[in-house]
């Protein structure tokens, strides 16, 4: 119990990690798919390596080079702020991947038929492509999303002192190594039980809502 | 700029060092991992309970829990049971399990999308069970697992620099034992990043590449 009560300290900061970064990455990643989506070829080049570069590069790697290797005059980065925004940008390749799919995934008789009807280009992307758009990404979205929260302890490694950090401390202090690890896998297992539920939710009734 | 070079130049061997122990570790947990996850892939669906068991449990936990978990987990736990391992081998174990418990999901995937004509082609033709799986089911569905089973090797191999946490001297170790003697962090962990890029991001494309190739006649 004490053990139980010990670990989930950490459970806040896993769970903040969790969010900021896929908020981060949702933000970021809009940009980066209108670029892989231009046809200016420098500026698809560009979004296609900054896309390659931030997923060929471990998180780790990420995170270090924010927490030890930015300082700008004597202020650096703190441990959750570099965790989060090293998290953020490479979430932000994976999911402008995603969305992109998805994008592609409209049939293009949608576009066809929005330009026949002389929408306005915002109008086709808010009322048209928008919404089935968000339809065929919601299941890669929390894949991810599940994906992150695990990709969350990661930060434990620059001293955020969210789940694994947490248990790692009480296994050194307490020499009961093997339960706290369990304990801590089963808590990740848990955590990503509502996610998938509410996937299978928001995929069902985006389903009823647009029709395909 | 020229600091990055000077860096490269000065510490490049030792993080082609670390870089040779990082894939040293994605090679022999995928050799050790691929036919486990071969094996799980018939256990969670096995009418055998205990097999069918000790399978879910082994691929819950493995694809549920992160792999800095299980590191730790065989790093530091295993040690009150007993049982204490070098960082390399127990490294190894972790991401074993990892590689089973995800490979069995792409590989049951994989079997699930032989068509079941193929199947019933087999009985008809009065195959015994072993052999459908052994001629039939097993060639067909690890071709169509493969480019998502090369796609997880990427991610394996990226996540052999969590490693550095139970103190085994592959890359990312390496690059911060230079960063935290020389202070020249940033240059370091750019070289170290670009390595594992040069990894990574070929083998990505090469994975892309059997993906067309093998659903060329779809």
């Amino acid at each position: 119990m004490e053990m139980l009560k010990a670990i989930a300290i950490g459970l806040p900061l896993t769970v903040l990690v969790t969010i900021l970064a896929l908020m981060i990455g949702t933000v970021v990643a809009l940009p980066i798919v209108a670029g892989l989506r231009s046809r200016n070829r420098l500026i698809w080049l560009m979004s296609r390596g900054l896309v390659d570069l931030l997923r060929g590069i471990p998180p780790v790697v990420w995170l270090f080079m924010l927490y030890y290797g930015i300082s700008i005059g004597a202020v650096r980065l703190s441990a959750l702020q570099a965790g989060v925004l090293g998290l953020g940008v490479v979430a932000a390749a994976y999911l402008a991947e995603i969305f992109r799919g998805a994008i592609s995934a409209v049939p293009k008789g949608q576009w066809e038929a929005s330009s026949a009807l002389g929408f306005h280009r915002a109008t086709v992307w808010t009322r048209i492509v928008g919404p089935q758009t968000a339809r065929a990404a919601i299941p890669a979205y929390t894949t991810f999303a599940i994906g992150l929260l695990k990709d969350s302890s990661i930060a434990s490694t620059i001293g955020v002192s969210e789940i694994v950090f947490m248990s790692s401390q009480y296994a050194r202090q307490s020499g009961s190594g093997i339960l706290v690890f369990f304990v801590a896998a089963g808590i990740y297992i848990l955590l990503s039980v509502p996610l998938g539920l509410l996937s299978r939710h928001l995929d069902v009734k985006m389903r009823k809502a647009v029709a395909r | 700029m020229n600091n990055l070079v000077d860096v490269a130049i000065e510490y490049g061997p030792t993080l082609l060092g670390g870089l040779k122990v990082s894939l040293t570790l994605t090679i022999l947990s995928l050799a050790l991992g691929l036919p486990i996850g071969l094996l799980f892939s018939f256990g969670v669906t096995a009418k055998n309970k205990a097999f069918r068991y000790i399978s879910v449990f082994f691929v819950e936990v493995g694809r549920g829990a992160p792999a800095l978990v299980l590191l730790q987990l065989m790093y530091y736990g295993l040690p009150n049971a007993n049982l204490t391992l070098s960082s390399m081998a127990s490294a190894c174990l972790a991401l074993t399990w990892t590689t089973a418990a995800y490979s069995a999901e792409l590989i049951r995937g994989g079997m699930q999308s032989v068509p079941s004509g193929e199947i019933e082609g087999s009985h008809a033709l009065g195959m015994s069970y072993r052999d459908c799986l052994r001629f039939v089911v097993i060639p067909q569905g690890l071709r169509i697992a493969l480019p998502s089973l090369m796609g997880f090797a990427v991610l394996l191999f990226q996540a052999t620099s969590l490693a550095y946490s139970v103190a085994v001297p592959e890359l990312m170790s390496q690059a911060y034992s230079i960063g935290s003697s020389t202070f020249q962090y940033l240059p370091v962990f750019i070289v170290a990043g670009l390595l594992y890029a040069a990894i990574s991001i070929p083998a990505t494309w090469l994975s892309v590449g059997a993906e067309r190739l093998l659903s060329r006649h779809l």
